[in-house]
């Protein structure tokens, strides 16, 4: 039997703040288990509000944070267990990352193309110049985009959606098994939001990536993902079949999620929908006084 | 500059049946606003507003939608006179009535403006935690915003101060926190809170709930919305999130590099857009409970250093003709409050 593609078991991680004195820890994740099979490619989300964990949870699962507790496999590999500049390099390869503004991800001095060539070398092993040129044009491709278009060019020549596109094709370089997507999304106008969220089915679709989709939009987790767990407070309160989760939320934070959710439906009534995040600030004025 | 001679009359009189019992809070007629740079004898023009003309009526929430670099961020700025070169107002004016009193901002003295800031007009700015300082107290930010313009003595207005957060769920506690014991939401609700203190009859709002989780968006925004009501001030409210618009808004304006294309009530507008932009932005918004494919718009936003010829949507537009290429459609009435910059519109075929 093949490993799963990836294993996540019981994990935590805690930070220490504050100075020598007034230590404290605050546990960013806590105890959270999943896996992702190996045979059929999935679009796995995570769902959370802002300090939920969820990004954290990404970047132990990118291997660049390491749990405090509870083990990760990769392939059957443990992370933590990577030592070897070899062994680093074969797990980058399965696993790229996606992140959230494409306007901070690239440097604005440096022309776009390098990204690609770098990333061709690099994590493809390809040494000639023909080589390397013809994998990033493929990638390119993949996304809807060319060499051609995008030589030379820099960041700010370029729109949040298609350096987003660059972005993707610069992940599939490598030819990952799973792409770790942290709100790809959400610095994305709306017009070309939808693009990126049906390029990311394609990959699903066409080239059987798996995909960790984190995001704090319910409508967009709704529209592609296969399976799902809520986040909150570094714990899962919530999982298992996207679509059944949110049709029918269970645990009353996901419910109070889903009820906070605009739906563009209510147009003109006027703010009767807005009043269910009140509950919530009242509980965050009992931890100020 | 128009002379202050021509007032600008609300467009809604001549053609709204609804609206004309409404008093135009705001005129903004034929404004321009560009970008104009020259660095080393290279002449630049960037037309971020072009031409726009729109009315806020008292007591009402007006949407401004449009996509990152659409211009919405630099028209408000316009309309708040909070300019500075190389942005330049070309042509146009911008008329408050603030209750009888009547200020055209590019025509007034910079005293009358100072006056009129805060009290009259406020702006809620998107970063909160950009607007408040970071190494002092928000009691402080309070006392530097607001002080001047309530024109109490310490003690009372430190009084209106904490009744005014009480009534924003906050606790006046608060005041004595720095910004970055503040959560997210409580930042963003101390800013609106900032905006409100004085009472404004105008409330400029910028993206003010864009960095927050839904959940808390979704208090902000039903704040903001009994403040208003409270005070019965007029918001301008800009985003690109067509739900946030949806709940809302009371009338909504799409805009498009740098022009407005489509105006109307809100439920008109999502219940039967005339614009193909609108419409695609309406059609491609992922609801819960639909997993029918949605497609995303081809092409990408226009430069408006070198905008496209005729209708600026033109290259990315499924209904472009001929005359698309060659013309800039003008702003014509579809129905009683409801008007498109479009010609395919004008025949009906949008949809």
């Amino acid at each position: 039997m093949t490993p799963p593609l990836l294993e996540v078991r019981e994990v935590v991680k805690a930070y220490s703040m504050g100075s020598v004195l007034s230590r404290h820890r605050i546990r960013a994740v806590e105890g959270v288990s999943f896996t992702m099979k190996a045979e059929r490619p999935e679009i796995f989300t995570i769902i959370g509000e802002s300090g939920s964990g969820k990004t954290t949870l990404a970047r132990m699962i990118l291997n660049t944070v390491s749990p405090t507790a509870g083990t990760i496999r990769f392939r059957g590999t443990d992370l933590s267990k990577i030592w070897r500049g070899r062994d680093r390099l074969a797990f980058m390869r399965g696993v790229q990352p996606i992140f959230q503004n494409p306007f901070d991800a690239f440097n604005p001095l440096k022309q776009i193309d390098r990204y690609l060539f770098t990333t061709a070398r690099r994590m493809a092993g390809l040494r000639t110049v023909k080589e390397i040129e013809d994998r990033a044009d493929q990638a390119l491709k993949k996304v809807g985009l060319s060499l051609v278009e995008i030589r030379g060019r820099f960041p700010h020549e370029l729109s949040g959606g298609q350096l987003q596109r660059i972005a993707i094709a610069r992940a599939l370089i490598s030819t990952p098994a799973l792409i770790v997507a942290d709100e790809p999304v959400s610095m994305i106008d709306a017009s070309l939001r939808m693009s990126i969220v049906n390029l990311l089915r394609n990959l699903r679709d066409e080239m059987g990536v798996s995909i960790i989709y984190i995001t704090h939009d319910l409508a967009t987790a709704y529209y592609i993902s296969d399976r799902i767990i809520i986040m909150r407070k570094g714990r899962v309160v919530e999982g298992g079949d996207a679509r059944a989760v949110l049709d029918n939320p269970q645990h009353p934070y996901s419910i109070q999620l889903k009820q906070a959710v605009l739906s563009p439906d209510a147009a003109g009534s006027g703010g009767a929908l807005l009043s269910a995040g009140l509950v919530e600030s009242q509980a965050e004025l009992g931890e100020l006084t | 500059m128009a002379p202050a001679t021509a007032a600008p009359r609300a467009p809604a009189k001549e053609n709204g049946k609804a609206e004309a019992t409404i008093e135009p809070v705001l005129v903004v007629s034929g404004l321009r606003a560009y970008f104009q740079t020259s660095s080393f004898g290279v002449e630049r023009e960037v037309r971020a507003v072009d031409d726009i003309s729109f009315h806020v009526g008292a007591n009402e929430i007006y949407g401004l939608a449009g996509e990152s670099s659409s211009g919405k961020t630099t028209l408000i700025k316009t309309v708040a006179g909070a300019i500075r070169p190389p942005l330049r107002v070309l042509s146009g004016s911008v008329v408050f009535d603030f209750r009888g009193r009547r200020v055209s901002v590019y025509d007034s003295d910079p005293q009358v403006m100072d006056e009129i800031r805060w009290k009259h007009l406020s702006y809620i700015m998107q970063g909160s935690m950009n607007v408040l300082n970071p190494v002092r107290r928000v009691r402080h930010s309070f006392v530097d915003f607001a002080f001047r313009h309530i024109g109490r003595k310490m003690p009372e207005f430190m009084d209106i101060v904490r009744t005014h957060l009480q009534r924003l769920h906050l606790t006046p506690a608060v005041l004595d926190a720095y910004p970055h014991q503040l959560s997210g939401g409580m930042r963003q609700r101390v800013t609106i809170a900032l905006a409100t203190v004085c009472r404004p009859e105008f409330i400029i709002a910028d993206e003010p709930t864009t960095a927050l989780d839904v959940i808390v968006q979704n208090g902000v925004l039903a704040m903001l919305r009994d403040v208003q009501r409270e005070i019965r001030s007029s918001i301008i409210f800009v985003t690109h999130d067509m739900a946030v618009h949806a709940n809302l808004c009371d009338r909504l304006g799409i805009m498009y590099a740098g022009r407005l294309v489509e105006e109307g009530r809100t439920a008109d507008v999502f219940k039967a857009p005339k614009h193909p932009y609108t419409a695609h932005l309406i059609a491609s918004l992922p609801r819960i409970g639909y997993v029918a494919a949605r497609k995303g718009l081809e092409g990408t936003p226009p430069n408006l250093a070198d905008p496209p010829s005729g209708c600026r949507f033109h290259p990315r537009c499924p209904l472009a003709a001929d005359i698309c290429r060659r013309q800039a459609p003008p702003m014509t009435w579809s129905s009683p409050g409801h008007r498109v910059a479009c010609f395919a519109a004008a025949t009906g075929s949008a949809q």
